[in-house]
């Protein structure tokens, strides 16, 4: 047939060509699961874009290194004054944006003046709430003074939420980002990939790497394949089920770590039954945690027994609050007047982690009483429903912002816990600096919301990624959301 | 024909205009804020009111509805609300790989189904068109995406011949975005192929067993030669309006095999769209389509009537 | 029926198979070897073995008992999405045939209305309205059927209005809808039977590409094409959890159109033309 003719002459052509598709030793592709709705971190909280932009095309004042400490980035240092209202930073020299404009005083000024505003739509706008004036003292110099001590200060500052944007790039920032990193913005190919390269003009240390390329593949098969092909060279997080494919192979390193994500069955705490501490602690006793871990992560993710990651120095291991017993379980169902158990909704996210541990509860729930309806829903309808309307019995989501535990000091939270005890103690920890102090009260909340059993306390979600065994400097952790180029680069 | 062609074009439009109705009345019901999405978990809502009126979500939705038609009448398909971006741009360039990939498979299924329909009607209750049967039997019923991921796995994991997707734009690398077309298009024209294969079979043999054909035998051709000269261009009328028809589902076909291949098609733009809930974005993508499909079939009809004027009683489908 | 078959081998083994599978899928109503929603994750993907004919899936389920319930929901997903087809298309085309004029223009715009909705859109469209699910991928091919079943209806009774006792029929004052139930309906039923095959067949391998996709059957039911979709990231660690509902998927198809193949002969040879059913949405 002539078709495989003209086939046979295509592949000869292909092959030939194929060659050039080995990847250089300055160029990386990074396969990632999502792609960013928009590029502009200021104004959007989805992982996507800071995974494509933080650090890489924005800098904050301040960053965080892949320990999750801070570290100086524009701002080369600060003093704080005596009572920790006071911030007095100097800026670095030298720094330009991508554009060629110079950053100083006004950009900073201007960045947090933007989220600040009335009309702001920075998602984390009540993480800078404390800031009530950024003044410019010289073009190097800014004073921020804050309405109380917050000792989250500077780790936020240094968040994708916080990166300093220039009032001449700041509105095009969603489709032409614009700002001092060490990569610029190249191209986007909508669908497919965006393309940064390398700012030469850069004013820190130049990063190995002259150009890379994020490429969005949904698929956990078809990125598989991409990998084992050599058309991406690495991924930063990796579907787990499917890890044994690159684990014994010698062309591929599998890199595993852990995220900010702990990942929790949300009870909503203000309805009937799950407003019963009985009933919450039944449901905890029925959850086997290690099968969960097994099933939805393939072994990889750490197991918790409150909402705090593991790898953090404040964490206290609570997982034996209420151990695995069916049988306590259902006495305990009795004893809350549900002899017979209920029937309840679980709405999941899409997310493989969700839905798998989602079937997994369903079926242990079962075995003490409780049957579940599995509601499966996108994000956006997730947010209405259980975010934002509360319309909700259960839900499985991975809590993936660093520190949040003072989520359950809001009482009108979605999984609505409300105790006075809590929101004291949170607010004091807000307001402590000294480090001793600050994890005394951390675990006393850690403490509360687990013998509470406000929600069901699964795991720690894993980062894992694959990457070509020949590339070093990659991110094992991830203690905020981004893929760092900086230090990426291939060995020789 | 002129009355015909202004009267079938008339239904064109009036079913665009239903279309459009239908698809914004579904979306303007949608569950879902995109204001609150694009802003996550922790935004307060403060942030996600001035989005809302920022993206002019507070207008009442009949004018809503008439100026997104006005707009599009004009080409004008508005604003993406989480991409920030023109949406006819967007979905242009969405085209620029959903409607080659779609000729490409059209082709395939062409060289590919069209030769095995003819041998197998010239070889009929042979081994070489039974043969030829059961694999069109099976390729009919390999679901397209599964043949696409063994198409992967073959080509482009176990040889390297191929990439195992993406797409490099036209203006780029021309040969790369060619390249990346081949697998998808084999995907998405197995079952076509077979389909092909089927209806010129069946179309040959009907036309092997009328008059025209055995006067040129009695003339002294053989059953071969009589076949080839008169009988594929006779049996072509009914591939005709399979691959009207093909067209149209080969486009839609492109949505599930887009997401095997990770090409930026328009498919999944729709896709990724609706999990964002990018109203504006999902609106103008399904009229494009809508209209692309349409407009097929309305080509198809016409040119069906100016081929055989008798048909012009509407050729139903 | 039986001499019906005896003639027709493609008929008879293609018939077969599909009332075999369903059964099969009909039986995981009242009984299947375990609960599908049995999760036991300390034993998932054990090969075949005495325990598990066909092995476990990735949560530790028994793939046989997964097979069957999912061929069940393939089979019931397609049979209502063409019974909507049937059941909408086939009055609007035999109203066409028979009143023509206005009311045919109508039902011709009316299919062209949705037909330019493929039905992987109306899936998408419905799936963010009402969420995911069965009975997404039920409207969503149901509504892609009715035009295909009202061309079909149309073009039958269009052959038949015309002839003598239809005609004879509309002198003797019999109205229009009792043509429709006593003189058409029963000369087009072969032609509906047939094409309902094929679009069962249509609708199996479209049930799979929508689930695939995650707009179809949602956990913990599962069907054919969810099955896939589970297993598509193991392809290359436990091939056979793709392997086995692939080929499910496969010979379901196969033999359904081989029974409609050898119906259309059976029934009237002279329906060879009908191929043109056979496009896929």
């Amino acid at each position: 047939m002539t078709f495989s003719k003209s086939l046979a002459m295509g592949v000869a052509a292909l092959v030939l060509s194929a060659g050039t598709a080995l990847a250089q030793s300055t160029e990386i592709r990074i396969g990632v699961a999502l792609e960013p709705p928009a590029l502009d971190p200021t104004a959007g909280a989805a992982e996507a874009i800071d995974i494509v932009v933080y650090q890489n095309v924005f800098e904050g004042l301040t960053r965080i290194d892949q320990t999750g400490a801070v570290q100086p980035d524009l701002a080369e240092s600060w003093a704080v004054s005596d009572d920790g209202l006071t911030y007095t930073f100097k800026l670095h020299d030298g720094v330009t944006f991508h554009d060629g404009s110079t950053f100083d005083a006004d950009d900073v000024k201007f960045t947090f003046d933007r989220i600040l505003a009335d009309d702001s739509v920075n998602a984390q706008k009540a993480l800078y709430a404390p800031i009530s004036t950024v003044s410019v003292i010289d073009p190097l110099t800014v004073e921020m003074t804050l309405s109380r001590p917050d000792g989250l200060f500077l780790f936020n500052l240094g968040r994708g939420d916080a990166v300093i944007v220039a009032p001449e790039s700041a509105e095009t920032n969603a489709t032409q980002p614009i700002g001092t990193g060490p990569f610029a913005f190249v191209q986007w190919n909508r669908g497919s990939r965006v393309m940064l390269e390398r700012y030469e003009p850069y004013w820190g240390e130049k990063p190995a790497l002259t150009k890379a390329t994020y490429v969005f593949i949904s698929d956990t098969a078809t990125m598989t394949n991409a990998l084992l092909a050599g058309d991406i060279d690495g991924t930063n997080n990796f579907a787990a089920e499917a890890l044994p494919v690159f684990e014994n192979n010698p062309q591929f390193k599998v890199l595993v770590g852990s995220t900010e994500g702990e990942t929790i069955l949300a009870t909503n705490n203000k309805k009937s039954p799950f407003d019963n501490l009985k009933v919450r602690q039944a449901m905890a006793h029925a959850l086997n945690r290690q099968e969960i871990i097994d099933g939805a992560t393939y072994g990889y993710g750490v197991p918790i027994g409150t909402h705090f990651a593991p790898h953090h120095p404040y964490y206290l291991d609570l997982t034996d609050t209420y151990p695995f017993d069916p049988e306590a379980a259902k006495a305990l169902l009795a004893e809350a007047g549900y002899p017979d158990g209920f029937s309840a909704t679980l709405k999941l996210p899409p997310v493989a982690y969700a839905r798998l541990s989602g079937q997994i509860i369903a079926s242990e729930f079962a075995k003490v009483g409780i049957k579940l309806e599995l509601i499966n829903m996108e994000w956006a309808q997730w947010l209405e429903d259980v975010l934002t309307n509360k319309d909700f019995d259960l839900t499985i989501v991975s809590h993936v912002e660093p520190f949040d535990i003072g989520i359950y000091a809001d009482p009108n939270y979605y999984f609505g816990y409300d105790n006075p005890e809590v929101q004291a103690l949170n607010e004091q920890l807000n307001a402590t600096i000294d480090d001793a102090e600050r994890k005394t009260l951390a675990q006393k909340i850690e403490t509360i919301i687990a013998k509470d059993a406000v929600n069901g306390y699964l795991f720690e979600l894993a980062q894992t990624g694959v990457w070509n065994a020949k590339l070093e400097g990659m991110w094992q952790n991830a203690p905020i959301e981004g893929v760092v180029l900086r230090d990426i680069h291939w060995a020789e | 024909m002129t009355l015909y062609i202004a009267r079938r074009f008339l239904g064109f439009l009036a079913t665009l205009l239903i279309a459009a109705a239908i698809i914004f009345v579904l979306l303007d019901l949608l569950p879902g804020d995109p204001a609150r999405f694009i802003l996550g978990i922790n935004a307060s809502d403060a942030s996600v009111a001035a989005l809302r009126t920022q993206m002019g979500l507070d207008a009442p939705a009949l004018s809503r509805f008439l100026s997104w038609v006005w707009g599009v009448a004009r080409g004008d398909f508005g604003l993406s609300s989480t991409q920030r971006a023109p949406v006819s741009e967007l979905i242009w360039e969405r085209m620029a790989v959903t409607l080659p990939l779609t000729l490409f498979a059209m082709v395939v299924s062409m060289l590919v189904g069209l030769p095995m329909g003819i041998i197998a009607a010239m070889r009929r209750g042979k081994a070489a068109d039974t043969t030829l049967m059961v694999m069109a039997q099976t390729g009919v019923a390999v679901p397209n995406f599964w043949f696409g991921m063994l198409l992967t796995l073959i080509f482009a994991v176990g040889l390297r011949w191929l990439p195992t997707g993406g797409f490099t734009p036209w203006d780029e690398d021309a040969g790369a975005a060619l390249r990346a077309m081949v697998l998808p298009g084999m995907a998405l024209a197995l079952p076509q192929a077979a389909i092909l294969a089927r209806v010129m079979r069946t179309a040959l043999v009907d036309v092997a067993e009328q008059d025209f054909i055995r006067t040129a035998r009695a003339k002294g051709l053989t059953r071969d030669q009589a076949l080839w000269r008169h009988g594929v261009r006779n049996a072509l009328l009914p591939v005709l309006t399979i691959l009207g028809l093909q067209f149209a589902f080969l486009i839609a076909g492109t949505i599930i095999v887009e997401n095997v291949f990770y090409l930026p098609g328009l498919g999944r733009l729709i896709f990724t769209a609706i999990s964002e809930r990018d109203l504006v974005l999902v609106r103008g993508a399904t009229l494009v389509l809508v209209v692309v499909v349409s407009a097929t079939m309305l080509l198809v009809d016409l040119g069906y009537a100016l081929v055989d004027p008798r048909l012009r009683r509407e050729s139903g489908r | 029926m039986i001499p019906l078959l005896r003639g027709h081998p493609r008929l008879l083994v293609g018939a077969g198979i599909s009332l075999l599978l369903a059964l099969a899928g009909l039986v995981s109503l009242v009984w299947t070897p375990y609960p599908i929603e049995q999760v036991v994750v300390a034993e998932r993907f054990l090969g075949s073995g005495p325990q598990h004919w066909l092995g476990t899936d990735h949560l530790g389920r028994d793939m046989l008992s997964l097979i069957m319930s999912g061929t069940l929901t393939s089979f019931l997903v397609a049979g209502l999405a063409a019974g909507i087809g049937i059941g909408i298309g086939v009055p609007m085309g035999l109203a066409a045939a028979l009143w023509g004029g206005w009311v045919e223009w109508l039902v011709l715009r009316v299919s062209d209305l949705t037909f330019a909705f493929p039905a992987v859109i109306v899936a998408i469209l419905i799936a963010t309205l009402v969420g995911p699910g069965e009975s997404n991928a039920i409207f969503a091919i149901g509504i892609f059927n009715i035009p295909v079943f009202a061309r079909v209806a149309r073009g039958g009774a269009l052959t038949l209005v015309g002839q003598d006792y239809v005609a004879a029929a509309r002198l003797a004052g019999r109205n229009r809808i009792a043509i429709a139930w006593l003189h058409l309906l029963p000369n087009i039923g072969s032609l509906i039977i047939v094409q309902g095959t094929i679009q069962l067949s249509l609708g199996i391998l479209a049930e799979a590409g929508l689930s695939y996709i995650g707009l179809g059957t949602q956990p913990p039911a599962t069907s054919l094409g969810l099955m896939l979709r589970d297993a598509q990231s193991l392809f290359l660690i436990h091939p056979w959890l793709s392997i086995v509902p692939g080929l499910a998927i496969v010979v379901i198809v196969i033999a359904l159109n081989m029974a409609g193949d050898g119906l259309r002969d059976a029934l009237d040879p002279r329906l060879r033309r009908q191929e043109l059913g056979h496009v896929a949405g």
